[in-house]
């Protein structure tokens, strides 16, 4: 059984800005993440980000991801990559697979700290044919033309106009894929004005007020998708079908964070619709209602990836001060700077709900 | 299809290829890539058909999370394709319900 | 305010005249210009960075609308990479007696080559015409945002933000 200071599963934004935190303060820190190679979904987004030059505003995330994995690998974190945490149990007790050994192991983790910083997952729609090869989400069309470098087929009709569904019809048409269109439900554009600009810009057309209705294969996969408008119920009305030559249809339609290691410890989560459904509850340091159990990150409510970095960093300094690494009054400047950081990215009318959200969750959390 | 040249993440670069057979057919791959990658870069879309209805699936998260992309890879079914990487001489073949073509019969 | 941004995807003249990022008759008759499209309050202020004779501002909190000081503005386009939302435009109406230019972030392949006659657009993406390569600027700095200047016809400068991708059919 390995016995660690600080342990953090996942390491995307949120995890890596974490463990580079609590290692650089001195921390024993150890980064636990299934895949490859470190940095959750920043490599696949190569758009420039938004935000203040504190927040890496103009900077390609994939450039963020790079210096983040650097940055910890000078801070000393100790990397465990192809492992899979597949257990997290009473008196904070991991159970890890090592997938990348030549037989798998499974091994125990006793940590005095953990941060679960898993992340979130894409939401599905379902309606006939969605299990038709070519309807996939918009994230893992994102995944393999900007990290594995294949289109995921040749003309794409897009579900959903928030930001996930702007930026990625965007990056298909940088890739070279055809978007026949931008199907959404509500009467209004969910993402950024200048994200819709840019596609608008591109010819892409918007189909407000409608629905996937089904998608219909030919040679065992999508060769066809059919929308139609919505009444005032959200029912498709009869007689409004359009038919879209395309195949492959891309499910834009949101996040949910990934609770199944913060429930096995028994942390009290709670519905939070407007951050992506159920999440864990945590105070304003990121703790959750399990003492040393911390969480941050979509993992801990879907926002983006600034906010996830700075909820990262605020649960590292937290911890890196519970192990008495940081003394009182430095913890709390950082804690400060990092707090109004974040406020600053919850602004205006996309982030106040989000700020509302995260208040309800804070104020939840610490009466815990 | 592969991308050639991307205006942000820049042209292909040279690196070593190997062979992988898909359904008996010998396909070039980049060494380390992911199975699925390579099988759409041949315009490959069908990794499996259900056990039940025999319905075809594919990509759905490409991310390890929702086992839709699974194959039968050197004669073990349930391998999620999208987040494992290609070797030398691997043998990936469609799988039919829980096995191989023929092998179960549910 | 910007209410066809959420219905229609882009935005109409009138929405962006009544913003603070779009010069005065009067200055685009002295010189380029820079031209700022961007109506939403969002959290994001690399545009104020960019500008080296103070002529962009943003402020405090982030979520200010950017400011153009046209009398300040020189039309040089520092600007135009640095917007993460591809939503600054450098336009040039004393180009000659009939055309203007246009310069725009393009970040797809293939590029254009100087002096190639190709499609401008227009927000909506509507084939508005034709424009003609003058320069394409793929400096180090703009980090793969490549910023391209078109000539236009002169009545079409308050209308053409870019052109069409090459290579994209129906």
């Amino acid at each position: 059984m390995f016995k660690k200071e600080v342990v953090i599963v996942g390491g995307g934004p949120a995890g890596l800005a974490a463990a580079i935190e609590a290692a650089k303060a001195g921390a024993e820190t150890l980064l636990i993440d299934e895949n490859t190679k470190a940095g959750g979904q920043l490599f696949k987004q190569i758009h420039k980000f938004f935000g203040s030059r504190a927040h890496n505003a103009g900077t390609r995330g994939i450039n963020i991801a790079k210096s983040l994995l650097e940055e910890a690998e000078n801070a000393g974190v100790e990397l465990w990559l192809n492992s899979a945490v597949i257990g997290l149990f009473k008196d904070k007790k991991l159970a890890v697979v090592r997938i990348g050994r030549p037989e798998k192991t499974t091994l125990i983790v006793e940590a005095k700290n953990i941060l679960i910083a898993t992340g979130a997952s894409e939401n599905a729609i379902n309606f006939p044919g969605w299990t038709l090869p070519g309807v996939m989400g918009a994230g893992a069309a994102q995944t393999m033309i900007n990290i594995h470098r294949v289109l995921p087929g040749n003309r794409v009709l897009m579900i959903g106009s928030g930001n996930v569904g702007l930026i990625v019809t965007y990056q298909l048409l940088q890739a070279g894929c055809h978007v026949a269109g931008i199907v959404e439900a509500a009467k209004k554009i969910g993402g950024y004005g200048v994200h819709a600009g840019k596609v608008s810009r591109a010819g892409v057309p918007f189909y407000l007020g409608h629905t996937i209705i089904r998608a219909e294969g030919e040679n065992d996969q999508v060769k066809r998708a059919v929308i139609a408008r919505l009444d005032h119920n959200f029912k498709p009305i009869e007689g409004t079908e359009k038919e879209f030559d395309v195949d492959t249809v891309c499910i834009a339609a949101g996040l949910r964070p990934l609770t199944e290691l913060a429930t096995m410890h028994n942390v009290r989560h709670e519905l939070i619709p407007e951050l992506g459904g159920w999440m864990p509850l945590h105070d304003a340091n990121m703790e959750s209602s399990s003492p040393g159990i911390y969480v941050a990150g979509d993992s801990a409510g879907v926002e983006e990836a600034n906010a996830a970095m700075d909820e990262g960093r605020l649960a590292g300094v937290a911890i890196a001060q519970s192990l008495g690494y940081l003394n009182e009054s430095k913890a709390e400047d950082l804690k400060a700077e990092i707090r109004s950081r974040l406020t600053a990215l919850r602004q205006g009318s996309f982030g106040e709900k989000r700020l509302s959200a995260k208040l309800k969750i804070i104020q939840m959390g610490s009466a815990l | 299809m592969r991308i050639a040249n991307h205006p942000i993440l820049g042209p292909a670069l040279e690196t070593d290829l190997i062979c992988i057979t898909v359904d008996g057919k010998e396909l070039k791959a980049i060494k380390g890539e992911m199975i699925a990658a390579v099988l759409l870069a041949n315009n490959i879309r069908i990794h499996r058909f259900t056990s039940k209805r025999k319905e075809p699936r594919g990509i759905y998260c490409g991310i390890g999370q929702c086992t839709d992309c699974v194959m039968v890879v050197n004669g073990k079914p349930n391998v999620r394709t999208c987040i494992t990487p290609v070797e030398e001489g691997m043998l990936i073949e469609t799988q039919y319900g829980y096995g191989k073509k023929g092998e179960i019969d549910v | 305010m910007s209410a066809s941004i959420v219905i229609n995807g882009y935005l109409s003249l009138e929405e962006i005249r009544q913003g603070h990022g779009y010069p005065s008759e009067e200055r685009f008759l002295k010189g380029p210009v820079a031209v700022i499209e961007c109506v939403q309050g969002i959290p994001c202020n690399p545009c104020e960075t960019a500008c080296k004779f103070g002529a962009l501002t943003v402020g405090e909190p982030l979520t200010n609308l950017p400011q153009l000081h046209e009398e300040s503005c020189t039309g040089c386009g520092a600007c135009i990479a640095q917007c993460s939302g591809l939503a600054i435009f450098v336009v040039d109406k004393t180009y000659s007696e009939t055309e203007a230019t246009i310069s725009f972030p393009h970040e797809y392949f293939p590029l254009p080559e100087k002096g190639q006659e190709v499609t401008a657009v227009n927000r909506a993406g509507k084939e508005v015409g034709k424009g003609r390569i003058l320069r394409i600027n793929t400096s180090l700095k703009n980090d793969c945002t490549p910023v391209i200047t078109m000539v236009i016809p002169k009545g079409m400068s308050d209308e053409v933000r870019g052109m069409k991708q090459i290579g994209r059919g129906q």
